[in-house]
């Protein structure tokens, strides 16, 4: 583990690329501190951030409970928005993999392939932070401090739906000061799951309380996540039992320096 | 039926129709409060699961293998007709008989009549979905018919009065000192009583069973199967199993009546060597199961001299016609994805009220069903999505896709309902919901309201979380602290912070 002093003076490999903040909207709403501190990342990469206003949400809380129809509009919305920007960027695994897994579907059924093949597109340039870090600047050290002990949850839309793979850990390992520890059974559900948790309460909350008593074994002080809904779910079971673990969005500690402590 | 005024022969299961069980969610509650099989169920599937994983890990073409079958079973559905026809060819001329059956009914009733023409009153069978999707059992008692289970957790589960709750291990929600004292109880009332002072190791426990079975497979003319997979090239059965109960049905007796749906088919011997590395490795984690029996029409002097299959339909074509739904038809029932569900490891297969649970049976059976009752309207809601078991599917099956395919068709159907028939208020909010993220105005003026609810709760009365809400939250905030709304939106930091709006 790193541990120095000093950190290493940040490259800006995302110099002359404009971005547009996909902040989602429950980001937005409930969680500013997260496409907060996206856009401060971002812009520390170099990067030229936009917020286009029209945006509002990717929809999947209509698809996933089965209401297509209505979720047409937030598909429409979606390319309305974000259509002229070459590189769209949320701090979401769930819904930047909803945009790219369902978008099309959606569109190609209710419009056909006009707008599918427009929609197909934009979508294929939505990106979550942990993969445009990655994958398109070509880093995993961006310069970020957080001298803590953190578990990291990866949530099942990111891995399973956007395929992020182990790209938010690898961020993770680069932090200066970090202490990463293994969560147990890492990769099962916290039992979130959109309307899931409303329409099968003690389902969902049997789910949560194992990934809480798994969280809280690890005795960490931050538990980390790429999705704020997961973390919303997990630390609200969390809560209850005292067990003092703070919630953190993956983007909120990368965007962390040293000059932050 | 006459079944009601005369002693059973075979030991009741549970009464009421699967069809007709509560919703998902109202047998799921009741589920997770029985703590006793929420043990058997998480040492169950941890241990089957981990197995699985170790052995799958050893193959290193695992993935090209999973396209594989996924491909094979795919051209099935496209050429469906052709393979059958191809089978049923190929099987009658090696001296077999086939018959076809629409429905449950038909199919019963054709084995109903097969059995009556040999003068038998009994049937040992081997453990098989399809004679329990059409509910077989019941329909041959109802017949005067015996149908002994020999399969071991398929004998527990009868004796047990119960129904299986798991596709591969029927009796998963079982420990073994509930089998010693389903044995203890029932066995001698059906056959051979179980020895003086059994107790619950496995081996004694296996030891009774095999007494108890072994005077049945002797004695019975005429058994059953399922299969596994038919092979239109050859006209042949496959049925792969692990204790040998199989091999005694489909060789000992004189008639073998095999009821197989019809989506079973693979066109050539070869597709198997796929399909015989897929399934064990899938469903019980071995590199290979114990038993494979493979039969092709009648052998002259040699096993049953009497072969029929019944193919049967019960909803299957339906299925093939919807391009999306039909991916569920590659399914080879090996229960990996049971095994790696996390809701279905809480539950158990008896909240999804069919005969198919956990993931598959969420897909499968309202599409087999149809929409029309409760419990089929929320099966496919009965997954938090997540995934796991898109990931462990032999045959790819993109199951979380279908489950979404499934919602939208029954929120098509709730919203072409009589509008006498009562729904909750779902479709007015999404309706809304839908008009609020449809356009970036909408979604800022919706976000002022709320900011004021935030301001009299938050600035008003100085809480840092939200209180007990009402209903449907109150399924939320329960069990689950909620902090309050922040003070600013990122909308409202972004034109205080960065100013102009793209």
């Amino acid at each position: 583990m790193t541990t120095t002093a000093v950190s290493a003076p940040v490259a800006k490999p995302g110099a002359g690329m404009t971005v547009a903040i996909f902040p989602t909207c429950a980001n937005d709403v409930m969680f500013p501190e997260t496409p907060i501190a996206t856009v401060k990342l971002l812009e520390r990469m170099g990067c030229k951030v936009v917020f286009p206003k029209a945006q509002t949400c990717c929809g999947q809380i209509f698809t996933n409970t089965g209401y297509y129809d209505e979720a047409m509009g937030s598909v429409k919305n979606f390319l309305k928005a974000f259509e002229s920007y070459d590189y769209i960027v949320g701090p979401s695994g769930s819904c930047v993999g909803s945009v790219r897994h369902q978008h099309e579907m959606l569109a190609r059924r209710d419009a056909g392939d006009r707008i599918g093949d427009r929609v197909a597109a934009v979508t294929s340039r939505t990106y979550d932070i942990s993969e445009f870090l990655v994958d398109v600047l070509g880093t995993t050290d961006v310069g970020a401090y957080f001298p803590h002990r953190v578990t990291f949850h990866p949530s099942c839309h990111s891995i399973r739906i956007a395929h992020v793979g182990d790209k938010p850990q690898q961020l993770l390992r680069a932090v200066r000061g970090i202490d990463l520890i293994d969560l147990p059974d890492a990769t099962t559900c916290c039992g979130m799951g959109g309307t899931f948790s409303l329409k099968n309460p003690d389902v969902s909350v049997s789910m949560a309380g194992d990934k809480a008593r798994n969280v809280a074994s690890t005795r960490a002080e931050y538990l980390c996540a790429g999705d704020n809904l997961c973390l919303l779910n997990i630390s609200g079971v969390l809560n209850r039992t005292k067990a003092g673990i703070k919630p953190i969005h993956l983007a909120e500690i990368l965007a962390q320096t040293e000059g932050d402590e | 039926m006459t079944s009601t005024e005369l002693e059973r022969l075979t030991p009741a299961p549970p009464p009421g129709e699967l069809v007709d069980s509560p919703r998902f969610q109202v047998s799921a509650r009741t589920s997770l409060t029985n703590t006793q099989q929420r043990a058997n169920l998480k040492h169950a599937t941890t241990t089957i699961r981990n197995k699985r994983a170790r052995v799958v890990g050893e193959v290193a073409d695992w993935q090209a293998l999973r396209t594989a079958g996924e491909q094979i079973k795919n051209r099935v559905g496209r050429h469906l007709d052709e393979y059958l026809l191809e089978f049923e060819k190929n099987f009658t001329e090696a001296g077999g008989i086939v018959h076809w059956a629409r429905d449950a009914e038909e199919a019963n009733r054709i084995v109903i009549d097969l059995v009556e023409q040999t003068g038998e009153k009994e049937v040992v069978k081997v453990k098989s979905m399809v004679t329990q999707e059409i509910d077989m059992n019941e329909a041959l008692e109802a017949a005067r018919i015996a149908a002994w289970e020999t399969d071991l957790a398929e004998l527990i589960v009868q004796l047990g009065h119960d129904r299986p709750s798991h596709i591969v291990v029927p009796a998963l929600h079982r420990n073994r000192a509930e089998v010693r004292e389903i044995f203890l109880r029932e066995m001698g009332r059906y056959g051979t009583p179980p020895p003086d002072g059994l107790d619950d190791t496995p081996v004694n426990l296996a030891g009774a069973a095999r007494r108890h079975l072994r005077e049945k497979f002797l004695r019975a003319k005429t058994s059953t199967s399922g299969a596994n997979f038919l092979v239109a090239e050859t006209g042949s059965l496959v049925v792969v199993e692990s204790e040998g109960n199989g091999r005694m049905c489909l060789t000992l007796p004189q008639t073998l009546i095999s009821v197989v749906g019809i989506e079973k088919i693979v066109p050539t011997f070869q597709d198997l060597e796929v399909f015989l590395q897929l399934l064990p490795r899938s469903s019980t984690g071995e590199r290979m199961n114990p038993y494979t029996s493979i039969w092709t029409g009648v052998s002259k002097d040699d096993g049953p001299q009497a072969v029929h299959v019944v193919l049967v339909d019960n909803g299957r074509t339906n299925v093939l016609s919807d391009p999306i739904g039909r991916a569920a038809l590659r399914c080879i029932r090996c229960s990996a994805c049971l095994n790696i569900c996390p809701v279905y490891e809480r539950v158990g297969g008896h909240a999804y009220g069919s005969v198919y649970s956990g993931p598959i049976g969420a897909i499968l059976t309202p599409q087999l069903r149809g929409l029309a009752s409760d419990v089929d309207r929320s099966l496919p809601f009965a997954s938090s999505l997540c995934g796991a078991c898109n990931e462990v599917c032999p045959v790819r099956i993109p199951i979380t896709d279908l489950l979404v395919h499934m919602r939208h068709k029954v929120v098509e159907a709730k919203k072409s309902d009589p509008p006498h028939i009562p729904h909750t208020a779902e479709p007015q909010l999404m309706s809304i919901a839908s008009w609020v993220m449809a356009d970036g105005k909408h979604l800022a003026w919706a976000g002022k309201g709320t900011a004021l609810v935030d301001l009299i709760l938050g600035k008003g009365f100085k809480v840092k979380k939200f209180g007990p809400m009402p209903y449907p939250l109150s399924r939320w905030t329960d069990a689950r602290d909620v902090p309050m709304m922040p003070e600013q939106s990122f909308r409202t930091w972004w034109k205080k912070n960065r100013g102009e709006l793209a």
